[in-house]
This record gives structure tokens, sequence and C-alpha cells, in this order.
């Protein structure tokens, strides 16, 4: 039909699909995630495109939208279509989930693109699926280095070493490895009486505080990079809850899962997961809350546990996780205990603070700024809504580091431009690429809570 | 575990313009504010131009003084429900909040020409916008990019020619420098112009101001403005704009475009810094799903995958949008707005709900909340819902923003009215 014809009489309240249409039973065979309703929901705004920080800065990335609602639906009108290779390019910020205005659940639905194509495309000999599940099975080299810190520190940053790595496996030599503590948070936690010690020493304070029969009780969920990089902050997140007087357990666990989802590496991901779901769930059902204190851990316990798996108490676990800050604005006069406290020594300073991607879905991009506003004795300056570009492991591979090195420009010019010379964020990963960017000291907030609040 | 809820004085549910300019407003007034939204505010949809009104609802205009017709509206519509001097207050506040808009010199409409060609009544515009007004004389240049098809710069042109705009048009469409990809987002384009990056020109390395620069230079012959689509910077589009004015030794403006905008963005950049300055705290991410309370409004709750965070104020605005930003839900048996369940007045049989021609004058376009003179929205009896609840924006009814060229106006106006009024009861 022309333009210039006129249509049919268009009558809207007759079924256009004809008599035989079934919406229920278009994809009767497919045992898969029922991802449809995301699809549908997805009108084509393209808010989350400009969301993305990828696309900002490589016009060959199609964005989020491409990956997600229009790649899911090619895949179910064309058997022969496969995933797209440029699903490996999203670096799994998850922007794009806070983005959208209709609810579609594109970081679900990239997650399960990527590890199909990783799984069904990608070849498991190859040099970049092995680089890949090298990185994204972070927690297993970190167990080894911390078998011999002084040694892997030493070798890991030996120029050689980093010479052949980039060569034949791609990790950049540009970055500087993360140093491995000479003591773990957990062999720190056993010196300190385990949870036997936290229950007497969170009675003491609950003595203190006038509340001797409150039940307080948190599991901690450390993550690896607390555990093996920066014990400092797991003992600031434990000595503030017993300041609160919250009994503090440390359960068996494995690496949350975060760098795993964002290499499609979803089965080890899975492996991980079940040893996590069912230790803290048990613990969930005694009466603990889950805690953590990087953000990409309780985002995964939180969102990307229930998207993807189908684990015995994993929704339960879902809706008790919490951020270590948020959990205590929640459940405490937090800012009252701020506003009457102040800070002396190395961390009473100016702070360039950058809130991670993955504390943004959270609702916690502007907590740690709120919170020390209130704070005599220090400044934290929020540098912006960018985001700092190198999303775990995706830096880190030699192709993307300049891409990273081009999203995270934002952020090093406004932490230049703030005030203070030492950075603060909740995520390991971005306190990388903040240092990498401009040489500061990074700092977690439960660090500046501890020598607020903690006597 | 105990639960200790988030407190404020007034506590804003919802971040887009209406809430935005509501939890200025109360700060300013010296509240204690906290504003709450869920996902990104339509905002991002819309074109940052901020209209009063440009139509009557029976389609009379473009209307030159908006301040004038606001009289002769329905008893109904929120501009009568607050007042002409409300609006021109809450103007004066959106002013004052975000100096980077022009228009502020005048009570008459001015007239944008939009990515379509038409000319626009409209009462604030970004500094972007104004060397493209259409009642400026000098001819113009509207540049065009091949791999930006939302902005078709020939078409666009024979349309403003065919309006009788009083000054000579040209559209042309160029290769942006660097050979972008047909589906760059507007931000590949913005951000490469923010940072001046550098393109492969010819086999070499040329900064991507200097190269556009010199392809518009070889086919302008001598107008005195040249009109992009919007996507000079993101992060400091001004100094964009002076760099390519200098190169091309004539005036620069963007044309408004539509979803995704920047322009749209930059405003809600600009509304959340002012509303950081005036001391306003706010978190985005979480819906606010359930409320206590009975003839007041206890405390929200805000959902958090399955977790029900508490949040306590004494004053409540809400502002969660229209039938677009889900602040007003329909389902195949009733209107409804979901947080409050306050009353939104429909016709029972949903066939009612429009009408078949696609232009034609729908009753969805006016669904949402009647409220009494204070903004508190009403039951179907007339009765206060909630004596310490104000709505504001597109949750309110009585209005076509669509078709008025209202959109926001309203909201700022509601905003600034319901912002204003939580703080006066919050006191």
């Amino acid at each position: 039909m022309s333009d210039a014809e006129s249509p049919p009489e268009f009558d809207p309240t007759e079924s256009n699909t004809g008599e035989a249409f079934e919406p229920v039973d278009v994809f009767p065979d497919s045992d898969d995630f029922d991802l449809r309703p995301g699809s549908d929901s997805c009108y084509k705004c393209s808010t989350c495109d400009t969301n993305c920080p990828v696309a900002a800065v490589d016009d060959d990335f199609p964005g989020p939208k491409f990956q997600g609602p229009e790649q899911w639906r090619l895949k179910q009108t064309d058997d022969d279509h496969t995933v797209d290779d440029s699903v490996m390019d999203c670096s799994n910020c998850m922007r794009c989930d806070n983005a959208c205005p209709s609810g579609v659940p594109l970081s679900q639905m990239h997650n399960t693109a990527r590890g199909e194509y990783v799984s069904e495309q990608m070849s498991a000999l190859s040099v970049e699926y092995w680089r890949n599940r090298i990185l994204a099975n972070y927690r297993t080299s970190a167990w080894l280095a911390s078998k011999l810190p002084r040694v892997a520190n030493a070798a890991m940053n030996f120029g050689p070493a980093r010479w052949l790595l980039e060569k034949t496996m791609g990790i950049t030599s540009e970055r500087e490895f993360p140093a491995f503590a000479t003591e773990t948070f957990r062999e720190w936690w056993e010196r300190q009486g385990g949870a036997a010690g936290s229950k007497r020493r969170a009675a003491e304070q609950r003595e203190r505080r006038g509340e001797a029969d409150a039940e307080k009780k948190v599991a901690y969920f450390h993550g690896c990079y607390a555990n093996y990089n920066t014990p400092e902050v797991g003992k600031a997140m434990v000595r503030v809850f017993e300041q609160f007087g919250y009994e503090v357990v440390v359960p068996e666990q494995g690496c949350s899962g975060t760098p795993m989802f964002a290499n499609g590496m979803l089965e080890d991901a899975r492996r991980h997961a079940e040893v996590n779901v069912s230790s803290m769930s048990d613990l969930v059902e005694q009466g603990y809350d889950a805690i953590a204190s990087c953000t990409s851990c309780s985002m995964a316990l939180r969102q990307e546990y229930p998207e993807l798996f189908d684990i015995e108490g994993i929704d339960e676990l879902s809706s008790h996780t919490f951020e270590a800050v948020e959990y205590l604005r929640i459940h405490e006069d937090l800012r009252g205990e701020i506003m009457d406290a102040d800070v002396d020594g190395d961390l009473a300073a100016e702070f360039a603070y950058h809130a991670p991607c993955h504390a943004r879905n959270q609702g916690l991009d502007r907590q740690a700024v709120e919170l020390f506003g209130d704070l005599d004795g220090v400044t934290v300056e929020d540098v912006g809504d960018s985001c700092s570009g190198i999303s775990g492991t995706y830096g880190w591979k030699s192709e993307k580091y300049e891409k990273s090195m081009a999203i995270g420009d934002e952020m090093f010019d406004h932490m230049e431009d703030a005030e203070g010379e030492t950075g603060m964020t909740e995520c390991p990963t971005c306190a990388m690429q903040m240092e990498h960017g401009t040489g500061y000291d990074i700092r977690h907030p439960l660090e500046l809570i501890e020598a607020a609040v903690v006597e | 575990m105990a639960t200790v809820a988030i407190e404020s004085d007034v506590l804003v549910v919802g971040g887009g313009l209406a809430g935005l300019t509501s939890a200025i407003a109360a700060a300013r007034a010296g509240c204690d504010v906290r504003l709450v939204s869920y996902k990104q505010s339509t905002l991002r949809n819309a074109s940052g131009l901020v209209d009063l009104l440009g139509y009557t609802p029976d389609g009379d205009g473009p209307l030159t003084d908006p301040y004038a017709a606001i009289p002769q509206l329905p008893d109904a519509h929120p501009y009568r429900t607050v007042g002409v001097e409300a609006v021109r207050r809450a103007m004066e506040l959106f002013d004052d909040s975000v100096p980077e808009y022009r228009g502020d010199h005048t009570e008459v409409n001015a007239l944008l020409p939009t990515h379509g060609g038409t000319v626009k009544p409209t009462a604030r515009y970004p500094a972007g916008a104004s060397a493209g007004l259409a009642s400026d004389g000098r001819d113009v240049l509207l540049v065009g990019f091949a791999s930006l098809v939302d902005f078709d710069a020939p078409q666009a042109a024979a349309h403003l020619r065919a309006t009788g705009v009083p000054f000579d048009v040209r559209g042309v469409t160029l290769e942006f420098p660097g050979d972008l990809n047909a589906d760059a987002k507007v931000t590949r384009y913005a951000k490469l112009l923010d940072a001046d990056g550098e393109v492969t020109v010819d086999g070499h390395q040329r900064s991507v101001r200097d190269a556009l620069a010199e392809r518009v230079d070889a086919e302008r012959s001598g107008e005195a403005r040249v009109g992009f689509p919007a996507v000079l910077g993101d992060s400091d589009p001004a100094a964009v704009r002076a760099a390519l004015r200098g190169r091309l030794d004539a005036d620069v403006f963007e044309v408004p475009m539509g979803p995704p905008s920047l322009p749209g963005l930059r405003l809600e950049d600009a509304l959340f810094a002012a509303l950081d300055d005036a001391g306003g705290r706010y978190e985005t991410g979480n819906p606010v799903v359930d409320y206590d309370g009975t003839d007041r409004v206890e405390t929200v709750y805000v959902e958090k995958n399955g977790a029900r965070i508490p949040q306590r104020a004494d004053q409540y605005v809400l502002a969660t949008g229209g039938l677009v930003g889900k602040g007003v839900e329909s389902d195949r048996e009733r209107v409804y707005e979901p947080i409050f369940d306050c009353h939104v007045d429909h016709a029972t049989d949903r066939y009612d709900w429009f009408e078949s021609d696609a232009f034609g004058d729908h009753a969805f376009a006016r669904f949402g909340l009647a409220t009494d003179d204070d903004l508190r929205p009403t039951d179907s009896d007339g009765a206060v819902e909630f004596e310490n609840l104000r709505a504001a924006g597109s949750v309110l009814g009585g209005y076509d923003f669509a078709a008025e060229k209202s959109g926001s106006g309203v909201s700022v106006a509601t905003g600034y009215t319901a912002g204003q009024r939580a703080a006066e009861e919050a006191r």
C-alpha cells in the first residue's frame, strides 16, 4: 500500500492477530529463562543506551538495548541467530538496569546471553577463554598468593613476568597488581577468637548501650578482596558492628560470582553461589542478616543470584542481604552518632568520593556523601556519576585497557578538580582504577566510620 | 532487629521535573528534604524545552502570552488550582535553579524550531538553543549527520520554509568526522566533542571539532547561524558551541531532539545539582511500594530486593509521573495510582478510555489525580485522601499536556506549590 492510499477502517476493539493466536504458547518448548515479558516491556526509548559507559566511548559496541531485548527477539525468530560477539564488550556495570523506565531486566538478559556465548560459541581451547577464566577465578589465584604473600607481591609485579603475561595471556602490563596482605582477614578473625570472641565483645557493647536483651547478629560476607588484599576493610566492619552491639559471624564462603558473571562463566558462578547460599541461608534462618562491605558482592547476592539461579533459600538470602553502611543506617541512629563524632589523624582529610556503578542500583550512590556531610573534621565530595571504567576484570584485559581508561577519564578529571587528595569508594576494583588514574590513596567508608565511632 | 526509619521533614517521591522542583522549593524554604526516585525519569525522553502553555485545550494557538490564557482554562486544570501568581513564582525558582536556561526576559512565548521542522511555542529553552529562535531574521544552515538518522536536516529545513519562517533556511547532511557507526549513541558524539577527541580523516589524525567545522564551512554559503542536532557535548556543551562558533565565525545552536535527549538529560543533571546546593538529600534506584497510615501518611516503604525499608516524614509529595512515568497505571479493569491507591476518575468501560482516531481527544490523556485547592489528592466524593500528601506533575489529571504543550510548566508550577506548601506545614 502506498502512502497515498487510505488505510482500511481501523477498529481498535478487533484483534489484529487472527483467531488462532494464543499468546502463552508462542515458545512452548523452551526451558530457558522466559525473558519475553522483559523483552515485551521495552518500548525502545533508548534511555539505557545513554547510560552505557562503553557505548559512549566505542561506537562499535551496539549498546544495552541491542544486547538485551533486541538480541533476545532476534534469537526467537531465527534459529540460526547466534549471540553477537559484542556481548563480550559489555562490562557488566549494570547501569542500564537502573536506567530502564519500563522494568526490562537488562543485566539478566546480558548475563544469560554472555553465558550462552561463552559456553556455545567461544572455544574452550582459546587463549581468551583461559585468560578470562583465570581472571574470573581471582579467588583461586588470591588463595594461592596468600600462602606466600611477599613472594607473590614481588613476582606479580616483576617486569619480565608481566611482559610474558601480556604477550601470552593478554593481561595488560600497564596496571600494578594489587598487593596481598601478609595476614588475611580470616586469619586475623581467628586470632580475635572468631564468633565466640565477637559474641563476648558485642555483649559488652550492648550492656554499655543499655540494650542487653536486644538480638543483634549479622553474617559477614567479606568477599575475596577484603580477605586477601584489604583486610583493614574487614576489620573495620567487625569493629564498627561490634561497637553497635552486633555479634558477627564469618561463615564459609566462596567468590560472590561477580567476575564470573562478567566473563560469562555461569557454571563457575553457580558453584560458588551454591556454597554461599547454603552457608548464608542457614544463618538467615537463624535470624542473621547477611552484610557485605563490597557493593558488587551485595549486588550479586541480592540481584544476580535470584535472577540467574534457582537454589533453595536464594530468595530469602536476597531479601536479607545488605551493604554494611546501609544496614547501620536502617537499624541504628548512625546519623546521630556521626553528628556527635569527629575524626583526627590521617583520616581527618578531604575525600574525593566515587560511587561504584553497582552501588547505584542499590540506591547507595549518595550514601557516603550524605552521611559524612554531618561528620566534623572531614569533607567528602562526590566526583560525579561517571563510571570508573575498570569494571572488575574488564580493565585488566589488554584489548580493553584503553577503553577502560577512556571511560575513566571523566572520573580522573573530577577527582583532580576536587579539593581532596585521598579517594573514597566501596568497590575494590573502582579503588584500583582511582589509584591507577590519580595516584591517590583510596579508603573505604567503613574505615572512616571506624575512626569516627569506635573508641 | 529494630528498624529506625530514615527521617526528614518533607519526603518527595519521584525524581522528574515536578519532584525535583518540589524538593528544591522545600529545601530552599529551610526544610530537611529527602527525595526518593525509582528508575530514571521521563526527562530523558523530553526535548529539554520548558513549555508553559502553547495551545488552549480547544486547540487554539500558538498562544502569545501563556499567563493571559491561564484564567480561561477549565476549573479542573492544575494551573487553575495553583493560580497564575504561583506559576510566575515557580518559574522564578526554575530560573534561579537552572541559570543555563533562557527566556526569562519576557512572559511571551518563544518560538523554537524542532527536529521535525515544526515551530514550537515554549517559555524557557537551553542557552544552546537560543541562536535558533524562529523570530530571529538571520538565515540558517541546518546540519545533519548521515549516521544520526533521527535528524533529517534537508527535510526539517523544507518544513520550516513551509511554515513561513522570516529567514532563509537550508539543510545539508554530512558524514560526521571519524565515520562513526550508524547506531552510535548520542552520548558517543557528545563525549567525543566534549573531549575534543582525535578522529581519523583521510588517513590523518584530526581534532574532531576542527574536522567538523571544516566540513560545515565547506557547505555554508554565508548563513549567519548553523543548527546541529542536540549532541554538542554532555558535560560542557557551552565549550563545544564556543569552539565551533569560533571556527565557523557563525552563531551555533542545537535543535532539540526526540528520545533519548541530551538536553533533557542535562536539565536533569542541573536540577539534581540545584537540589544538592539547596541541601536536599536524595536516593535513586528503588521504588516506594507501600505506606502506613489512614488519615495521614505515617511511613512509606522503599522496596529493595524483597526487603522493605521504612522512610518517615511529616509531609509527603507524590510526583511519580503519569502513564509513561508509571505514576498512573492501568490494567484491563481499571486505572489506578499504585502507591497510595489515590482515586483516579475514569470510565468503567475501558473502550471509553480512548478514541479510534489516533490524534483524537483521548480521555486517557487527562487521566490522573484530582486535588483540593492545596494539591491534596481527593477521593471520588471530593474528600481529601491524606491530610499530609500533596501531588505534583503528570500524576495529576485534568489536562492534556501533549495537546496543550503544558507538560513542563505544570510540573514546575505544581511541584513548586506542593513543595512550598509542604514546607509551610512541616514547620
